[in-house]
């Protein structure tokens, strides 16, 4: 396992994201019915596929090339507050990785805080809202001080991907306060927030395809 | 299901292409999904608008002479793309500039700040109104807001009005912000709606109960009710927005749309109720629109928007207007 993630690796990523949406995909729109209007696992299939044609089209250079293609992408075929969110988290990491063909661990971190923060400064959400923030902002935290400690890169991804399912775990009791599940007021409580959940799954692809030793 | 429909994955192209086949006067952008009115706006501002669809006529049966110059149709309650929305804006703007109306849920809030954004950047000038008139929601810092319903229909007329008189973007835009602060809209649900890609029911509803304060996506509102009849259900929508509203002795214009599963003899048994309450009330209805205008794919029931409005509103709104949707002569 090398301490660094190359572009393929990101591009396993991606592919497996892809494909555990697809897989996942009736569970994420059963979570957005529930609390939302029922759409989360279709459009997310319809953008991660929209991706994976992207891939397969080759070309995308640097980290940063690919992880902007991505954003851009995401942010044309989703729709709704999730494509601009993923979009503007993909596109924040790509402003913000090495013109290079890889991560290395504080590359990887300061990356990901870009494009959490991206999608804080554009969504408005802070932890506790019920948004895919609850998943996206411990799986960071959880990636630096895992770093911190000295842990292997794979090790600190694992870490993130592990504070990513605890946090969408976290949003079942809550109460929205953003997006279109906050009309529910406290009829929200007891449902997983389905942009939790997805985003859980994007931290969880993250992890496989390094633990199969893809870096 | 039963849905007269190809296939959900298709269903957006086929309804774009059947727009196309229906209405000469409108162009149809099927790569990026966007229905244009062919009427000159030369030196005059435009307006966009769109949306998930789900909701005609919303808001493509809105686009003509008169009212909007371009709709952007999301996927099923799915908001449009800002690459999708800046291509209207790109192909609208006349140099004068262009005005976004907006209802507020967050993905059309977000896509539209970006394709602002993007606007922008090129050149265009960009004002934004958002409509958050349904008062099931309570307006505060913990929720998203309130959603934006009825009073879209209302804002685009007059706005649409205000741009084809030649109005400068700043004065239409101060226009369309004093509609939206003026509508109030209020909902109730006898059904659930069935998303096709879905292919069941968003919520369960059992016989005998009806949901109030429901939103256009289906979502739900302020509580679940035993189901009411006219008369009873008329009280309680326009109880609910004249005490979050006080009109000052206006009058109003009065839209009460289907949700799209009901038919129009029950929406005219509903709005002579409708009527009564406000009479009782002492707010004189000056124009009104009764029909399938703001709709939730196939849910049964329906929301009353009440806008106050002045002479200057009641002369845009009396304006000539040409869509596919509403159209009348001076």
């Amino acid at each position: 396992m090398s301490e660094a993630l190359t572009i393929g690796a990101l591009q396993q990523w991606l592919y497996r994201f892809a494909s555990e949406i697809t897989t996942q995909a009736d569970w994420l729109t059963e979570l957005d019915s529930a609390i939302g209007d029922a759409d989360h696992g279709t459009n997310m299939v319809r953008g991660t596929a929209a991706v994976v044609t992207k891939l397969d089209g080759g070309a995308t250079g640097t980290v940063q090339e690919l992880l902007k293609a991505v954003g851009m992408t995401l942010v044309a075929t989703v729709g709704g507050a999730s494509g601009s969110l993923y979009g503007t988290f993909f596109i924040e990491m790509a402003r913000n990785s090495p013109a290079d063909v890889q991560l290395n661990g504080s590359e990887l971190e300061n990356a990901l805080h870009a494009g959490v923060n991206g999608v804080i400064a554009r969504g408005h959400a802070t932890v506790g809202d019920k948004t895919m923030i609850d998943a996206l902002e411990p799986a960071v935290t959880a990636l630096s001080q895992s770093l911190a400690d000295g842990q292997q890169l794979q090790c600190s991804i694992a870490a993130a991907a592990a504070a990513a399912t605890t946090g969408r775990d976290s949003t079942k009791p809550l109460v929205a306060r953003k997006g279109r599940a906050s009309y529910l007021g406290e009829r929200s409580a007891g449902h997983i927030d389905p942009g939790a959940a997805s985003a859980a799954i994007l931290l969880a692809a993250l992890a496989a395809s390094i633990g199969e030793g893809t870096a | 299901m039963n849905k007269l429909i190809n296939s959900p994955q298709t269903l957006l192209a086929d309804a774009l292409r059947g727009v196309a086949a229906a209405h000469g006067q409108l162009s149809v952008d099927f790569e990026n999904r966007i229905v244009f009115s062919t009427a000159p706006r030369e030196g005059r501002v435009a307006l966009v608008s769109g949306g998930g669809s789900g909701h005609e006529p919303l808001h493509s049966g809105f686009v003509g002479a008169g009212m909007l110059d371009a709709a952007c149709a999301g996927e099923i309650f799915t908001s449009p793309t800002p690459d999708q929305i800046l291509a209207a804006a790109t192909r609208v703007d006349t140099g004068a500039g262009v005005l976004f109306v907006v209802k507020n849920y967050t993905g059309d809030l977000l896509n539209f700040e970006m394709a602002a954004e993007l606007a922008r950047e090129q050149g265009i000038e960009v004002a934004t109104v958002v409509v958050a008139d349904d008062v099931a929601v309570e307006d505060s810092t913990w929720t998203a807001g309130r959603r934006g319903v009825g009073t879209t229909l209302i804002l685009e007329k007059v706005a649409g009005a205000a741009a084809a008189r030649g109005w400068s973007l700043e004065k239409v835009h101060g226009l369309a912000e004093r509609t939206a602060h003026a509508g109030r809209s209020m909902g109730a649900a006898l059904t659930s709606c069935t998303v096709p890609a879905v292919g069941r029911p968003s919520f369960d509803l059992p016989e005998g109960e009806m949901e109030l304060g429901v939103g256009i996506h289906g979502e739900p509102g302020r509580k679940r009710v035993p189901v009411m009849s006219a008369a009873e259900l008329s009280h309680a929508l326009v109880e609910s927005i004249t005490t979050d509203y006080d009109l000052g002795g206006k009058p109003v214009i009065a839209l009460l749309t289907g949700l799209g599963g009901t038919p129009l003899i029950e929406l005219y048994a509903m709005f002579a109720e409708v009527s009564d309450r406000l009479n009782e009330r002492n707010i004189k209805v000056a124009r009104s629109l009764v029909g399938n205008y703001v709709t939730s794919l196939d849910m049964a029931g329906c929301s009353l928007t009440l806008v106050g409005v002045d002479d200057e509103i009641l002369d845009l709104w009396d304006a000539p207007v040409n869509t596919p949707a509403i159209r009348w002569q001076d």
